[in-house]
């Protein structure tokens, strides 16, 4: 006698139920805390933003923590609510020329006015386990010093005065900034989409892609012009007011690619770029960012499309991981009715097979 | 100068109201020629019917151009109230209006004024709300296309009458075209761009 | 901290109005993909968002609410996006088909003849029928704008020369009111016919692919097809096994490990329903409500 498969609503509580438990883990241990996240893991918390589209440390913090540090999990988690929020408008372009840098490198110059500042970096340690910070160490307070007054110019904006290098487009003053969560993608698709859909993208894709570029994959001949580290002032124009009202300082990394010169026989050759920024301390994002972003300028710039990196269309469709692990994890779900369709369908071909090829097949058991 | 507080009220139940008034226009919309009510209540400004109205609140926002013709710009009245309560654009171009407010159709331009959208995005379109003096009576109208079982009999009234006939654009346009919403007080007509318009006596 | 409010059916009144305005148009040109901005939702991209946000746009307190997938109302994904609704919106659930005002369906067609008070949403994964013959949206979006069809005429004979038929099983493509190709969503082709001139409402919904398209009520749905190979709807050799029908889509259960197989109706509302009007398969039984899981 056969019994239909009911209970489904029973089996999802008793799953989240088991989900919470297993999230906690040994509860002998503490519990972290989301200042403990914010503030230990906070390369964490700063990809979380980034990829989430939202500014907030201790939401940030509280999407790993719910998402047992699953960070596309947690991304989802802020996205998700980030989608519900109203939107007042949006703000003034921030100035990182101004930026109160906290690291700051180039690699196409060997000094720069306002120093090469090393700040807090992986780069140049050696990448050895250290069994001191397996519990209670407390490291040595750091060296401090008077801050520099000298103003940090961004190292394109130098090349740029002697025309070394293309002018950074500049928008429209009264242009509206496009913004893709409000506005379906259509192709071909303006900087300042390509740039926001850059943004929220995964990094690992990214990585991928700007890594294929340096490995011959539609070659751009990148320099590290400029990665920039450190808070700037983010400002709201009151139409109200008439006047722009400081919101508040906020964490950013900058890159700027400085790349292989081009010309023509009107335009004399000049250096490119391309832009990376993201939330945060977010120095491998920027960076691949700002190469694909140059690639993606492949069809501004006259250079012929023939690299995955420099193709719109198929990195910008498949750059966003809340959409793209959705799609796999649906995968999961019951497709029995499909399958069933090709199952029969399956059958009748390879029956009409035999019949013509007078073979006999394996016999099904069930038939 | 209009004051805020004298401008007439959007809806009361800003959520609810605007769910149901969206049912009835996609009602309308889903069966061409049937005759929907609009039950939400909201004040109407100038010369703008209940329906319209009801319509706007539903669906302009700050993403929706809308153009009006001279009925409703006669006086500030209208755009005043729409700008506060939708926050909707109210634009001189009609070619690049979403929607377009038609409180007299003897005002109506040549349906070329507005947008018909492209092959590619055949949903940049104007979407036409128009009064008109009845919907229940006047001459009759038949319409066939998808949303209608066989044809259905509308009796409207309106002038000009050539509207109708003007609306034949859309079968050589499609997938462009120009979709309508007739509105007589509380009750709405749509007539999208697939429905294919005859007049018939009686 | 921000805490979270939600507003009735979830989105907020101005994702709502955008979505109601793509409604609006997709209505207006049947089988055309209207764009939308389509927002983060609480369960993943995939898993229903496109359809959970055209029900949220459309629905109100008077509504009742049925969500299949797979033909049923006890699959997780079903049960989980039902319970979502009677939290954010409140509204009447059911799984009677006859008396559900909106229908959130995934990946198949109620059994029973839909009616005019009636809208079917469906999710949708992949609403170009045209993406895997041609993967860029510029080339696909250009074919609609031109009617030009032939890339899929073609795949559909290079079928029919390799198989001697056409072989798609599900996600059968399908021309709206003789104009658009339309992906009816991976519904099996035995669902098609019912497309054609449904009293309901059918609307579709893709989140991830953040398109919406529609078919009114009374539209002609043609599956594609040539005159020496006409399409042709998929027919099983025995009844339901619990309720004997022989005009439904059914299920293989697998019942042992040593090839048992057995056949039921994959739409459960439509099994059970016959069963408690009498009928009877070879296997019948009471169906349980709420089995235990360990």
């Amino acid at each position: 006698m056969y019994v239909a498969v009911k209970g489904g609503e029973r089996a999802i509580e008793n799953a989240h139920r088991l989900l919470a438990h297993e999230r906690r883990g040994d509860r002998d241990v503490p519990e972290v805390s989301l200042a403990q996240i914010s503030e230990q893991l906070s390369l964490g918390v700063d990809r979380v933003m980034t990829e989430g589209s939202l500014y907030d440390r201790e939401l940030a913090a509280l999407a790993i923590k719910q998402a047992r540090g699953d960070m596309i999990e947690a991304i989802f988690l802020v996205r998700a609510f980030r989608a519900t929020l109203p939107r007042f408008g949006a703000t003034e372009s921030v100035d990182t020329g101004a930026m109160q840098v906290r690291r700051r490198i180039s690699s196409t110059f060997k000094d720069i006015p306002g120093g090469q500042i090393l700040g807090p970096t992986f780069d140049y340690t050696h990448r050895l386990l250290d069994p001191q910070l397996a519990e209670g160490f407390a490291p040595e307070q750091p060296m401090t010093g008077e801050a520099s007054m000298a103003a940090t110019p961004r190292v394109t904006d130098i090349l740029g005065r002697d025309g070394l290098i293309e002018p950074s487009p500049e928008a429209e003053a009264d242009s509206i900034v496009g913004d893709l969560t409000r506005e379906p993608l259509s192709f071909p698709a303006d900087r300042d989409l390509r740039l926001q859909n850059l943004a929220r993208a995964d990094e690992g894709f990214l990585l991928a892609l700007g890594y294929s570029s340096q490995r011959g994959y539609g070659r751009n001949h990148p320099f590290t012009g400029e990665i920039r580290f450190g808070e700037v002032e983010v400002e709201f124009m009151a139409e109200d007011a008439g006047f722009a009202v400081p919101l508040g300082a906020i964490t950013l990394t900058e890159c700027q690619m400085v790349n292989q010169f081009k010309g023509s026989a009107t335009e004399a050759p000049c250096f490119t770029r391309g832009y990376g920024l993201a939330f945060g301390q977010s120095e491998r994002k920027t960076m691949s960012m700002a190469l694909v972003d140059r690639s993606l300028r492949a069809r501004e710039l006259g250079e012929e499309v023939v690299a995955p990196a420099q193709d719109e269309e198929f990195v910008m469709s498949h750059s966003d991981n809340v959409q793209a692990t959705g799609f796999v994890e649906h995968l999961k779900l019951p497709h029995y009715v499909d399958f069933q369709s090709e199952l029969g369908l399956l059958r009748k071909l390879r029956k009409e097979f035999a019949e013509a090829a007078e073979v006999p097949l394996m016999q099904e058991a069930a038939e | 100068m209009t004051t805020v507080a004298e401008l007439p009220a959007g809806f009361a139940d800003k959520v609810l109201s605007a769910q149901s008034t969206f049912r009835s226009v996609m009602d309308a919309m889903a069966r061409p020629g049937s005759v929907q009510r609009i039950a939400a209540v909201s004040g109407t400004p100038g010369t703008m019917m209940r329906g319209t109205a009801a319509v706007a609140l539903t669906l302009f926002d700050h993403d929706t151009p809308v153009w009006l013709d001279k009925r409703m710009s006669a006086t500030p009245d209208v755009a005043k109230w729409l700008k506060f309560h939708t926050s909707a654009p109210v634009i001189a171009d009609s070619s690049i209006s979403s929607f377009a407010l038609i409180g007299d159709p003897q005002y109506l331009p040549a349906l070329e004024y507005f947008a018909f959208g492209s092959n590619e995005y055949p949903d940049r379109s104007t979407t036409l709300i128009l009064q008109v003096e009845s919907l229940a009576q006047g001459p009759s109208l038949e319409l066939r296309g998808p949303g209608i079982d066989g044809a259905v009999i509308l009796r409207v009234s309106t002038q000009p009458q050539d509207l109708f006939e003007r609306l034949a654009i859309n079968v050589s346009l499609f997938p462009r075209g120009i979709d309508v919403v007739l509105v007589d007080d509380d009750a709405i007509v749509a007539i999208p761009r697939t429905a294919r318009l005859a007049a018939r006596e009686g | 901290m921000n805490a979270p409010a939600y507003n009735f059916a979830y989105l907020d009144e101005q994702t709502k109005r955008m979505i109601r305005r793509a409604i609006l148009k997709a209505i207006a040109i049947p089988g055309y993909q209207v764009p939308f901005a389509s927002r983060e939702m609480p369960m993943p991209y995939g898993w229903g968002t496109g359809g959970v946000q055209v029900t949220a746009a459309i629905l109100g307190p008077q509504d009742v609410l049925k969500v299949i997938d797979q033909g049923s109302d006890d699959t997780t994904n079903a049960i989980s996006i039902r319970k979502f609704f009677g939290k954010t919106a409140g509204v009447a659930t059911t799984t009677a088909t006859n008396d559900a005002t909106v229908i959130q369906t995934r990946h198949r067609i109620p059994e029973a003849p839909l009616h005019g008070g009636q809208i079917l949403v469906y999710q949708v994964p992949i609403p170009e029928p045209l993406r895997f013959l041609e993967p860029r949206e510029t080339e696909t979006r250009r074919m609609h704008a031109l009617g030009e069809y032939g890339l899929m005429h073609v795949k559909l004979y290079e079928d029919i020369a390799r198989f001697g038929h056409i072989a798609t099983s599900y996600a059968y493509p399908v021309k709206v009111n003789a104009r658009y190709v339309m992906d009816p969503s991976p519904t099996p082709k035995f669902d098609n016919p019912k497309m054609d001139n449904c009293p309901a409402l059918q609307l579709f919904g893709a989140g991830r692919e953040k398109r919406i398209y529609a078919i009114p009520p009374h539209t002609s749905v043609v599956s594609l097809d040539f005159e020496d190979h006409p399409f042709t709807r998929y027919r099983f050799d025995a009844p339901c096994a619990l309720c004997g029908a022989g005009d439904s889509y059914l299920d293989e259960i697998v019942t042992d490990d040593k090839g048992g197989r057995m056949f039921v109706c994959s739409d459960t509302d439509y099994c059970e329903g016959r069963q408690s009007a009498g009928h009877r398969g070879s296997e019948s039984a009471v169906p349980h409500k709420e089995r235990a899981h360990g």
